[in-house]
């Protein structure tokens, strides 16, 4: 891309795999494990993390130079509380059905390690075109492991994509349901995600061994 | 008498901070690996969510409900300031957590030395927001239960960590697949335990005590119900579900 050097495009590329915050940096995990039942929850609930971050790490990029250290914690925290406060009251006017499945986690959003985590490791030390960078990479890595999660719960625990059946109709037995094929319920449990998130892990680390942790 | 003791149990067991709504995660996998260090995050997030979930039960009841500022006088019963919630909520957590962390250091350095680095920490964790906003959300009714929720809550966070911890220092000598070793290896084991605990899920609700829930009860189901749970419970087959997904559960009951 000639819009952005290379370091500048590592920023965005290497939370995505091999920097990913969620089963590297291991942060962030709260929320990405319980509202991936759906994936519509997970779609929106990772755009409402890019949004907060990138807006995030911008503004704390820009006042870097005047945030007293001894009370910098504080200061983060209000930047992502209004931050958040502004996505919820948006989901709540345009999609009020969402904002009552995704109910408390979005205000969780504000204790979401990453955010916290990219502001003290990040934006507090760079400019504020590179903090807005690595913010979207991070949140774009954080978004597609929930995808992820959310695609296979919910395609293997109701048999639908956003909502839509894409195997068939259970009750009428049309589709693939069939020959016998049944909804898998124990993947809409929570526990479920955590497996998946498991699997995530074992599959990334074997395709790349350096990331094996010693014993 | 019997709603403390329900909602006691209910918080440990059924909806446990970290096996139903996995809430404290990070530091949950981050400081699990020793049970001693594991015994001292979780004593201080018991401490601080039994301060923090009274006292933004209080904000709550008179300042950001609907209707809470009637108490002022008469013209200011229609304001709604629930959409300053969040910031008042972790606002009020990061003062007590600085007060707590003084008060500590003052009266009894032996256990500040011990908590450490865990207790500012705290202030950010997801679990003692988490805990407002589900008291929040709930609508739990008075001061006395807002307490007990708190306290429970954190036991039952308590009760987690100190778990993994200790299976995690008896893995250390097994043979865990590489790729899986440390964080793959504690997600699995997490959501095995997480399984065994939704075995808790009938221990409140069968029976008679079903028919009148009280008002936590309720709000809790529908909170699930949003979150497209399959009811552990006969309840949630009599109670309008507002789930767009069929599960599979709902496939054979309806």
């Amino acid at each position: 891309m000639a819009l952005l050097t290379k370091k500048d495009a590592n920023l965005i590329i290497d939370p995505l795999a091999d920097n990913n915050p969620i089963t590297i940096q291991v942060l962030g995990i709260c929320s990405a494990l319980a509202i991936t039942a759906e994936l519509k929850a997970s779609v929106v609930m990772a755009i409402s993390v890019i949004f907060v971050m990138g807006a995030g790490n911008v503004v704390i990029s820009l006042m870097r130079n005047i945030i007293p250290s001894k009370i910098r914690i504080i200061v983060q925290l209000v930047v992502v509380a209004t931050l958040v406060i502004i996505v919820d009251q948006v989901l709540k006017a345009f999609a009020y059905e969402l904002s009552k499945t995704l109910a408390v986690f979005v205000g969780l959003i504000i204790t979401n390690c990453i955010i916290m985590g990219r502001f003290e490791a990040f934006a507090l030390a760079n400019g504020p075109w590179r903090s807005f960078l690595d913010g979207i990479g991070n949140a774009l890595g954080y978004g597609v492991i929930l995808v992820i999660v959310g695609f296979f719960r919910e395609l293997l625990g109701s048999g639908t994509l956003f909502g839509y059946p894409v195997l068939g109709d259970p009750i009428a037995k049309t589709g693939l349901y069939s020959i016998g094929y049944e909804n898998n319920g124990f993947m809409i449990l929570p526990p479920a995600a955590l497996i998946v998130v498991g699997i995530i892990i074992w599959v990334q680390r074997s395709r790349n061994t350096a990331l094996i942790e010693e014993n | 008498m019997l709603e403390h003791l329900e909602l006691f149990f209910k918080s440990i067991f059924i909806d446990n901070m970290v096996f139903a709504v996995f809430l404290g995660m990070c530091s949950y996998l981050a400081v699990s690996k020793k049970v001693t260090t594991a015994v001292g995050l979780g004593a201080a997030v018991i401490f601080v969510l039994g301060v923090t979930v009274p006292l933004n039960w209080l904000l709550d009841q008179y300042i950001l409900q609907e209707g809470a500022l009637s108490w002022l006088g008469p013209e200011y019963a229609d304001y709604d300031l629930s959409f300053l919630s969040f910031i008042m909520f972790i606002a009020t957590i990061a003062t007590m957590v600085q007060l707590v962390e003084i008060v500590v250091e003052k009266f009894s350095p032996a256990l500040y030395n011990s908590l450490g680095i865990f207790l500012p920490l705290i202030a950010v964790n997801c679990a003692i927001l988490g805990g407002s906003l589900f008291m929040q959300a709930r609508e739990i009714p008075s001061l006395a239960l807002a307490f007990n929720y708190g306290i429970s809550s954190g036991i039952g966070w308590f009760l987690a960590i100190l778990a993994i911890a200790a299976i995690r220092e008896k893995i250390r000598y097994s043979n865990v697949p590489a790729p899986l070793r440390g964080l793959g290896i504690t997600f699995i084991i997490t959501g095995l335990m997480g399984i065994g605990f939704q075995s808790f899920g009938g221990m409140l609700t069968g029976g008679d005590e079903g028919a009148d829930a009280p008002v936590p009860e309720t709000a809790a189901r529908e909170i699930q119900a949003g979150e497209s749970e399959p009811a552990v419970s006969e309840e949630d087959t009599e109670k309008k579900k507002e789930e767009v997904v069929i599960s599979y559960n709902d496939a054979i009951n309806k």
